[in-house]
């Protein structure tokens, strides 16, 4: 039986190396506008594969 | 640092410092929780103690080597190796202007008696942003971009439609030189929905890469605040436009955009309005008011608004499941290619890679300081030279802010919003805790959610 299941997330490790391109969308500028978090953004470097 | 919680039928153990997440049945959610402080043999005793009747010593054993190999892969008990390099990580991102809020009007159709925009005037006097003030505005967004493609540009007020003429000569000229330039302009329209029109909307639908449509969901609620200049309700005369514009945008994106006060913290049934009305990318944000407002929301409103985060994020499952799936702007979170480390450190980016620009062309940190003259940061013409307050706004980070030290969410909020900081703690550096009560039930809420539906998937 499988006690822990692992889900595919992005390490936040490895995107210290290579991550910081500044793409992405200014935290609260399209929409909530009161109430910042990065949780929903997403990543639009055109490498993040890689990342 | 590990966050573990139970929610939604699920187990969720989150490794702060990585970004893993594990799902886990009881047995290793309490090794899980006991292997932090404990050691092997002590946690193997503890687990046997509370687990005997369910498992035997070897299957606890059987545990403790997985946990021990997700700890030697760095995906749990992950040391924060951040904090002694977060002045050099936000670094990388900052130098460069790459988002602009533009009020293009400081005046409203509406009257809104919670607005923090003091009905569209921020403490100021009535005015409009001249196409000369606008146009330079957008070159100085370009001027002071560096590399940076894509452009955002928010067209804000008061009430935006309410200066629609200069929208649209802004949006022609920032299509006339975005290419010779090497960017990628994208424009939100924030709007109250009185003005839309069909010209409007083909405009809107065309240029503009997202509209925030402001309705607060059941007509009674709605129409208890957001009224006009006589007093009057506006959601019977902004529902079918709104309505009209979503049908027309052709899958691009929008938001309706609803603001709940002490009046309503059962804010889900305005969701289901929305909903019952055929909106399906929702948001639903607190109300920014002093606490000594009527209007602000208590103590004893919080648990009835994490309950109601924890019901909607039911709701979505549920929905999904039944082939009717909406989103809703707090729980749309993307584990597999979501926002790098220096994003997370870096936070909202206001003062910096992000202003507001006023009519009269003032530059400041965001659209929640302007009015406030001491955080003006100079203008469209100077560019900035109040250098010592972007200086504040540059240096924080989520590890300059003492309440985060401790805080598992702080990789996924960032830090916060600055504004929020300054007006509950009188420094953008410091901290908004009702406000981060409720960002951290919506995370609980947004992973068990995309959790939900991962496995679903498979």
């Amino acid at each position: 039986m499988e006690r822990i299941k692992t889900l595919k997330t992005r390490s936040l490790c490895k995107s210290a190396k290579n991550g910081g391109c500044g793409e992405c969308q200014t935290s609260c500028q399209s929409a909530c506008k009161t109430s910042c978090g990065i949780a929903n953004q997403k990543c639009e470097s055109k490498e993040k594969k890689s990342k | 640092m590990i966050h573990s919680y139970k929610l939604g039928g699920l187990n969720i153990v989150i490794d702060v410092f990585s970004g893993s997440i594990h799902l886990v049945d009881d047995v290793a959610y309490d090794i899980i929780s006991l292997y932090e402080t404990k050691t092997r043999e002590e946690t193997a005793a503890e687990a046997l103690r509370l687990h005997g009747g369910e498992v035997t010593a070897d299957e606890i054993d059987e545990c403790l080597d997985s946990v021990e190999t997700l700890k030697e892969a760095g995906q749990l008990y992950t040391p924060d190796i951040y904090g002694d390099k977060a002045d050099t990580l936000k670094a990388k991102t900052s130098g460069v202007v790459k988002a602009l809020c533009l009020h293009v009007a400081h005046t409203c159709n509406l009257c809104c008696s919670y607005c923090f925009a003091g009905q569209g005037r921020y403490s100021g006097e009535r005015a409009l942003m001249s196409f000369e003030t606008g146009r330079r505005a957008l070159d100085f967004l370009i001027e002071n971009s560096g590399s940076r493609r894509n452009l955002e540009v928010d067209f804000f007020g008061g009430e935006p439609l309410m200066n629609f003429d200069v929208v649209k000569r802004l949006v022609e000229y920032a299509r006339s030189v975005e290419g010779e330039k090497g960017k990628n302009f994208r424009f939100t329209l924030t709007t109250n929905g009185v003005l839309i029109d069909d010209e409007v909307i083909d405009f809107a639908n065309r240029e503009m890469s997202n509209v925030v449509l402001s309705l607060d969901g059941r007509r009674e609620v709605h129409d208890r605040f957001r009224v006009d200049h006589a007093g009057r309700g506006s959601w019977d005369r902004i529902v079918p436009k709104f309505k009209r514009l979503v049908e027309a945008r052709g899958g691009k994106n929008y938001y309706i955009r609803g603001t709940f006060t002490h009046m309503n913290p059962d804010f889900l049934e305005d969701i289901k309005t929305m909903l019952d009305l055929g909106f399906d990318e929702l948001s639903m944000e607190p109300v920014v008011c002093p606490p000594d407002d009527p209007l602000a929301l208590t103590e004893d409103d919080l648990p009835v608004v994490l309950e109601q985060y924890e019901r909607l994020a039911d709701l979505i499952v549920s929905r999904r499941e039944e082939g009717r799936p909406f989103t809703f702007y707090h729980y749309m979170i993307d584990l597999e290619e979501g926002p790098c480390i220096y994003k997370r450190i870096s936070g909202c980016g206001s003062g910096c890679e992000y202003l507001a620009v006023t009519p009269d062309g003032q530059l400041y940190p965001c659209h929640q300081f302007v009015g406030d003259e001491k955080f003006r940061l100079g203008d469209v013409w100077e560019g900035v030279t109040n250098t010592e307050m972007q200086a504040e706004f540059a240096a924080s980070n989520v590890y300059t802010k003492p309440a985060c030290e401790d805080c598992w969410a702080k990789l996924w909020c960032a830090g916060g919003c600055a504004a929020n900081s300054y007006h509950a703690a009188g420094s953008v550096n410091g901290c908004y805790e009702y406000g981060c009560k409720l960002f951290r039930r919506r995370l609980e809420c947004a992973i068990m959610a995309e959790a939900r539906r991962m496995l679903a998937d498979e």
